[in-house]
């Protein structure tokens, strides 16, 4: 990700999107598409934050319930999930998420720290806020989303 | 790396492994001037292309051992010394080449003791020749030596250096550019030894120049690729071919569609193009014996025993990455064989046999595997020891043993920490070796398997996949989700009802399957896997006993995945799964199906650990297969042992009994003067074996459940004992009613008890309903397939119908026994055969005047109206599509039923 080289004129675009109402942030590089999920294929014995597996033009897609991984009570049935389609050491995974919502141009000088009282879980897989116009916008710091996940998996 | 080192390190490599068993084969025959030619071009060729790249002590043990080689050619007898030193030089190149591999540069050293021993003995066998007569040269500049060099009459070595390095310089540009790589090396060695390294003896005589001309047809048509380049075809033509299953899924569900034709040949070219990828790929399994003849010649002096090892089947190819993968495990096992497969010359003449032993490796393709065989004539696997040793490390109890088979306690020595060699030799008898071998051949996918026979020998057999890209697997369903099983680990499919002769069975809450007389495990998949059908219908207590049961096997463990439903077989590519789901042994990758789905590959060997390592009950297949043999033979029962009444265990035959069950002494409900039970929605009569015992009040009954045509009765005993397999000779006649008499039974008196006596009492009419059904039994059925899955699968089946059956492999073999007298009712014949196919046995059947009358049925996978009327004229009575069951029975039904005239 940049680096702050020179200070204040930075900013990043971030793709904005919503799970379990809350506004979360992922830096556009990392966002490699946006997809509607199809045919999950559950895969048994999976950590529970894993929805399952899928085929996203040829590629094998491990699709992450991320309302799961933050601990947010499940999508009621009948909301279609949406997913972001991001790469990680060579590996495609797919984050369901409720909505995708548009792009913001955020400048690097606007970001503060995780407030110290925020959940430790969200905080561990938190880059950031935001203050935007009425409500606050989480950035999801895509790398210890998953690698979180895959270090409890190897223990 | 320098391209031209590199490729000087391939061949140099490639040269070397040649050498080696050359040499072996010379020391054998030392007069065969070809294969001494052979040898000395090609050490001659590593020699001069070391000149040429400035590897000084490379060149120097080239040389040295070269001249040692050409007094062999001048006439100096070949002594075993003089090979082993020739020999030691090669290991020392070898090492030198490997270095060099990992460093890019010549290690310092000096190789003066290696070197001063050849030339001893190069002067010691023709004292005449000096063997320094050489020209001063700078590196690099060999070319020019050999040209001053004076030719002696009859040598052709131009010829030779000339090809070294036509193959080594590719452009002369490069030349210039390895120039500075040599020069960057480190010139270590003594000054006094590049000097003698450019006598090239170059006398490779080659008959009238032929190999020459041979060699040089061989570059030209072959070109060097790197794996990596073939690999990553490999990867594109399997997503090509899944693209294209995609694509015929698609194009199925639309009937007209315009896309047919091309997609037809889209689908052709595709198949092609991936046959011709795997061909590539694949390499003469000869690549991975080409150490072995000089590892057992080493084994031999080592060990103080005449070995010869033959080599069958060294063309057979298969999949390079497969061929790396056995190459240790083959190596371990030949040097196992020679370390304590054979005997030492003087055991072998005690024994009666030739001192000298043989180690046979053979290599043959079956289906899509390919077997390997490594047989000595050795000793035999000594059952006792392994016994002794299987107790030692608490592997099994005497007891577990004393049921166990002799296959399956050889089959011990895959154990981990297993030797039985008395004492641990250089060579083998670490405990490290057979599991581990055993291991690596479980990781591709393929299985050991040994025969020993005391005193003849004892024999491995490997059975791979020819490659591991492409996987050929069964679809099966399991709680509403798709999932892939190798098919190479499945052995048959049983389909399980309620009221069919496949059930389900319970001992304690542990499900089995009485198949074939034996108690198969069986787990069922969504339960392994922890998953239950999504949706509102919960898992109805119905499907715990319906189901289709794969049978599958891994190494010796034999067990059955109880699944919901099995579609069809599907190849499919393997792919890595993601890291987050690697921990999850129960898959071994995962891949996407023709319509698009991803779907998950089960790992057979993950179940087997899941199941538990402790299967003394899962008999192998072919366990199975043996005692089925025996069974005709001897007369095996399998017999069910029980007390009931006294101490003396009680047997009944185990075919007789349809399940064993338990109750808690509180279901049974007494009604009109008899105990019942509620059983499967019915009321099930019990019989109590001695009905004047005390009875129970409390825990449970075990019993033993009969049924037959929609009844059962359950036989209370006071406790289920074991079921062992054995002869059944009634020895001692009973008179008390409800015994046949007293037979032996595992070394002790056993009752054998009367089922007939007991069945009236719960249903008094039990017999009188008998004779509608046995009648079918009587009739005999010979079944001809190439392909074991289908015999396995289909064999049963049939039995279950009511035929006897007898399997047959090849349509001649089934001519062969038509022909000399045995009779069938009726035939069912595979179509697509090796050797003779199922038209032409028909049409050879039906030439037959005694057999022309059997009726006749054809079952194939090919059901086109085109092979259904070929069928018809080449005299099949019926033509059945594989797999339609149903259908096959009903046509079995109608044809004998015709064919004697009977109406039911």
């Amino acid at each position: 990700m940049s680096d702050d080289v020179n200070g204040l004129n930075e900013s990043i675009q971030y793709v904005t999107v919503v799970i379990g109402g809350q506004l979360f942030g992922l830096p556009i590089e990392r966002v490699h598409d946006v997809f509607v999920p199809d045919s999950i294929t559950r895969v048994p014995l999976s950590r529970p934050e894993i929805a399952g597996v899928l085929n996203l033009r040829g590629r094998i897609v491990t699709a992450i319930d991320m309302r799961r991984r933050l601990h947010l009570p499940p999508r009621e049935s009948g909301g279609t999930a949406m997913a972001v389609g991001i790469e990680s050491k060579g590996e495609s995974y797919g984050l369901l998420i409720d909505n995708v919502g548009e792009v913001l141009d955020l400048p690097t000088a606007g970001r503060e720290a995780n407030p110290v009282n925020l959940d430790a879980r969200w905080a561990a897989i938190s880059g950031g806020v935001h203050r935007l116009n009425g409500q606050l916008m989480v950035i999801l710091d895509v790398d210890r989303v998953l690698g979180g996940m895959s270090e409890a998996a190897a223990a | 790396m320098d391209d031209l080192l590199r490729e000087f390190l391939t061949e140099t490599n490639e040269s070397l492994d040649v050498v080696d068993v050359e040499l072996v084969k010379f020391e054998q025959d030392p007069n065969n001037e070809k294969i001494l030619g052979n040898i000395f071009r090609l050490v001659h060729t590593i020699k001069g292309t070391c000149g040429f790249l400035g590897l000084p002590r490379l060149e120097a043990i080239a040389h040295a051992a070269e001249t040692l080689m050409g007094k062999f050619r001048d006439g100096v007898p070949v002594t075993e010394a003089a090979v082993t030193l020739v020999l030691q030089s090669i290991d020392r190149i070898k090492q030198l080449v490997a270095d060099l591999e990992a460093s890019e540069t010549e290690p310092a050293g000096s190789d003066e003791d290696l070197i001063s021993q050849l030339e001893r003995m190069a002067e010691a066998g023709k004292p005449a020749e000096p063997v320094t007569e050489v020209p001063k040269h700078t590196e690099g500049a060999l070319i020019y030596q050999v040209l001053e060099r004076q030719l002696r009459p009859g040598e052709v070595s131009l010829d030779e250096l000339e090809r070294a390095f036509r193959e080594t310089v590719v452009e002369p540009d490069r030349s210039a550019e390895a120039a500075p790589a040599a020069a960057a090396e480190p010139a270590p060695a003594p000054a006094a030894r590049p000097a003698r390294a450019a006598q090239p003896k170059a006398e490779a005589k080659e008959k009238d120049g032929e190999g020459e001309a041979k060699a040089g047809g061989v570059s030209a048509q072959t070109i060097r690729v790197a794996v990596d380049t073939l690999e990553h075809l490999m990867t594109m033509v399997s997503e090509l071919v899944l693209t294209r299953n995609q694509l015929l899924e698609i194009v199925r569900r639309h009937e007209d569609s315009e896309f047919k034709v091309p997609l037809q040949r889209l689908s052709n070219v595709t198949a092609e193009l991936q046959e011709g990828v795997m061909k590539t790929r694949m390499q003469p399994i000869g690549n991975a014996w080409q150490k072995l003849p000089r590892i057992v010649r080493d084994l031999s002096s080592e060990l103080g025993k005449h070995i010869e090892l033959e080599m069958i089947g060294q063309e057979t190819e298969l999949d390079r990455q497969v061929l790396e993968l056995i190459k240790d495990p083959l190596t371990h096992m030949v040097r196992n064989s020679a370390d304590h497969g054979l005997e030492g010359p003087d055991q072998r003449k005690a024994a009666g046999k030739p001192d000298k032993g043989t180690i046979r490796l053979s290599a043959y393709h079956e289906g899509g595997h390919i077997i390997i065989e490594i047989a000595d004539d050795g000793r035999g696997l000594d059952l006792e020891k392994i016994r002794n040793k299987i107790v030692d490390n608490g592997l099994a109890t005497e007891f577990e043993l004393e049921k166990m088979s002799e296959a399956q306690i050889f089959k011990y020595v895959f154990a981990p920490g297993f030797s039985t060699a008395a004492k641990v030799t250089n060579v083998s008898g670490r405990g490290v070796g057979m599991d581990v071998v055993k291991t690596n051949i479980d990781a591709i996918g393929g299985t050991v398997d040994l025969k020993s026979v005391a005193g003849k020998g004892t024999t491995f057999t490997i059975k791979i996949p020819l490659t591991l890209a492409i996987v050929s697997t069964l679809i099966v369903e399991s709680a509403g989700d798709r999932f892939a099983i190798p098919q190479l680990s499945v052995v048959e499919l049983v389909r399980a009802q309620q009221n069919s002769e496949h059930r389900i069975e319970r001992i304690r809450d542990t499900p089995v399957l009485r198949l074939r007389n034996k108690l198969l495990p069986l787990v069922h998949l969504s339960r392994l896997l922890d998953i239950t059908s999504i949706g509102a219908e919960a898992t109805q207590p119905v499907s715990e006993e319906d189901g289709f049961i794969v049978v599958m096997q891994v190494g010796q463990q034999t067990f059955g995945v109880v699944v919901d439903a099995v579609f069809h077989t599907e190849e499919i590519v393997v792919k890595p799964m993601s890291t987050m789901l690697r921990h999850i042994n129960m898959f071994s990758g995962n891949t996407i199906l023709g319509d698009g789905s991803v779907i998950m590959i089960v790992d057979p060997n993950g179940i087997a650990q899941a199941i538990g390592p402790s299967q003394t009950a899962g008999t192998s297949e072919e366990a199975d297969h043996e005692e089925e043999r025996t069974r005709e033979t001897a007369q095996m029962v399998s017999l069910l042992l029980f007390r009931a009444g006294s101490d003396e265990p009680k047997a009944v035959p185990l075919s007789l009994v349809t399940r064993l069950e338990e109750f808690s002494i509180d279901k049974v409900e007494r009604s009109n003067g008899r105990d019942l039970v509620q059983y499967r929605g019915s009321l099930m009569p019990l019989v109590y074996f001695d009905e004047f015992a005390q009875r129970k009040t409390e825990g449970s009954l075990p019993m033993l459940v009969f049924s037959d045509a929609g009844r059962s009765m359950g036989l209370v005993v006071d406790e289920i004992i074991d079921i062992v397999e054995d002869r059944l000779e009634i020895e001692v006649g009973s008179e008390r009613a409800g015994m046949l008499g007293s037979a032996v039974i595992k070394g002790k008196a056993t009752e054998v008890v009367d089922i007939g006596h007991f069945l009236p009492q719960a249903f008094e009419d039990w017999f009188r309903r008998k004779e509608i059904s046995s009648e079918a039994l009587t009739r005999s059925l010979l079944f001809i397939d190439d392909a074991p899955f289908f015999r396995n699968m289909l064999g049963p089946v049939l039995k279950a119908a009511g035929y006897r059956v007898t399997v047959c492999a090849s349509a001649p073999e089934a001519l062969d026994m038509l022909e000399h007298g045995r009779r069938f009712d009726v035939i069912v014949s595979d179509i697509e055969m090796p050797e003779m196919n199922g038209f032409e046995f028909a049409e050879a059947v039906k030439r037959h005047p005694r057999l022309r009358q059997i009726p006749i049925l054809a079952l194939s996978s090919m059901c086109t109206p085109a092979s259904i009327e070929r069928g018809r004229q080449s005299g099949f009575d019926d033509y059945i599509a594989k797999f339609d069951r149903p259908g096959l029975i009903a046509a079995l039904k109608e044809v004998t039923t015709h064919e004697f005239g009977v109406a039911a």
